[in-house]
């Protein structure tokens, strides 16, 4: 068996961490169209969908991403349908973005004064105008922030995914952990990747917010 | 002919009625003043005429529109009557022509120029046709709520409803909104406002309402009003505010 050295090991994480950024994108992405389409149950005018909405996010709040994983990989096993981690984790995922950014974008449209309420309603708008031309565009601005923030918490979430198999960053480093016996220098490296991935997020996070309470509103 | 009919109005918020029966009718031209303290209900009788709370008994109804609660109902009764807030209410993600034309262009389905047009003639009513392109936090009090007077007045509505419009102004910029009234007023706009400037009050209008615990409790022309009250309620209103 050859030797695997520090450069072998480096380049095999920077190749998994490729899927590490594919699925986190597909998590973001998926997540968040999902997420807009709950939006508007959640907060629309049709009861029954708003607390089905509102279970939704509780249970995929209050469990376990990696139980949620498991599910999806386990439970449609269950049915007869051949899972590939995948399949398995792109699914679980983009339920679990979704549950969160819908809470998140619930609160960006509930910290919309009564009053723009109140003045398009004055003015004749319908609940629909009243959303398109004056809620939303004011909630989209004060969303971006925590929009952004939450991704790193999905680039951080697709760790998970290597329990059940999928080879993103952290699987692959577990796999070189036990081939070189190294695994501080392995996962050092591993944890290197998710930082260089996730502080850009973060700081644009930052940079975003301080913008908007520097300058105009609009 | 009454331009807006308030029949026995009711309204309760949870167990606590707030209007035990109200008869108003308002016509056009007519600048009525609900005056009375605080928690006597005339900023929820504004609020009641285009529906912005639910009534529980009793009618009303603007230039014919009856108030039912649906959209379409709603919007029709709305278009009669325009609305000016305490706190402005602006658009603050729409420049200052924006905020007066966003519902020309959504509600009335007018086209751009039309509406644009009609944004600079009502900004220049009330003294603001250089700030078009403003945005609202670019704007003092004084100059918000008149942008909010000129959004309300580009809808072309037959009354306008005062929700203590100069209460959360400086000082100093009260005296300009005021105008915008007055001259609203000298032009013949119908208005029911809730002030607590009694000297503009006793000035502009034809006819100041006393509320007092949920019901009008004295109304009359305002010298008789001001001049001569007839309960001992109004007396001590009047005593008070001077």
């Amino acid at each position: 068996m050859s030797q695997i050295g520090f450069a072998d090991i480096l380049w095999n994480l920077i190749m998994a961490a490729g899927w590490t950024v594919v699925l986190s994108l597909i998590s973001f992405v998926g997540g968040g169209l999902l997420g807009i389409v709950l939006l508007f149950a959640r907060i629309g005018k049709v009861s029954w969908l708003r607390v089905v909405v509102k279970i939704y996010t509780e249970v995929f709040q209050g469990t376990p991403l990696l139980m949620q994983l498991f599910l999806a990989f386990f439970g449609l096993g269950l049915l007869g349908i051949d899972v590939p981690p995948s399949l398995a984790a792109g699914t679980a995922l983009i339920l679990w973005t979704a549950a969160f950014l819908v809470e998140i974008w619930r609160g960006c449209v509930s910290a919309i004064a009564k009053g723009q309420w109140e003045a398009s309603a004055s003015l004749g708008m319908t609940y629909v105008e009243q959303m398109r031309h004056v809620i939303l565009p004011q909630a989209f601005k004060i969303s971006i922030p925590p929009t952004v923030g939450f991704s790193v918490q999905v680039v951080k979430g697709t760790a998970l995914t290597s329990i059940i198999g999928f080879v993103e960053v952290t699987k692959a480093g577990t796999v070189l952990a036990n081939a070189t016996f190294q695994p501080f220098t392995v996962y050092g490296l591993v944890a290197l990747i998710y930082f260089i991935l996730c502080y850009p997020l973060s700081l644009s996070a930052k940079a975003l917010e301080r913008k908007m309470n520097v300058t105009h509103r609009h | 002919m009454s331009l807006i009919a308030i029949d026995a109005l009711k309204k309760s918020y949870g167990k606590t009625e707030v209007l035990k029966g109200i008869d108003l009718h308002v016509k056009q031209g007519e600048v009525i003043a609900l005056i009375g303290k605080s928690g006597s209900g005339k900023s929820t009788l504004l609020r009641c005429i285009n529906g912005l709370e639910q009534i529980n008994d009793g009618a009303i109804s603007v230039a014919g529109e009856q108030l039912i609660n649906d959209e379409l109902h709603l919007r029709a009764l709305r278009l009669k009557v325009g609305m000016i807030f305490q706190q402005f209410n602006l658009f603050p993600h729409k420049t200052a022509g924006q905020n007066v034309m966003l519902a020309q262009q959504v509600v009335k389905k007018r086209p751009k120029a039309d509406a644009v047009a009609m944004a600079r003639k009502m900004l220049d009513r009330v003294g603001l046709s250089d700030k078009f392109d403003s945005y609202p936090d670019q704007l003092s009090g004084g100059q918000q709520q008149r942008v909010a007077i000129a959004r309300a007045l580009a809808m072309e509505p037959m009354a306008l409803l005062c929700d203590e419009v100069t209460s959360a102004l400086d000082p100093e910029l009260v005296a300009e909104v005021l105008q915008v009234v007055r001259d609203l007023a000298a032009e013949g706009m119908t208005l029911v406002m809730v002030t607590h400037e009694m000297a503009f009050a006793r000035d502009v209008c034809s006819r100041v309402v006393f509320m007092h615990q949920g019901r009008i409790h004295e109304s009359g022309p305002p010298e008789q009003v001001f001049n001569n009250p007839q309960t001992p309620e109004l007396r001590s209103f009047i005593g008070m505010t001077g």
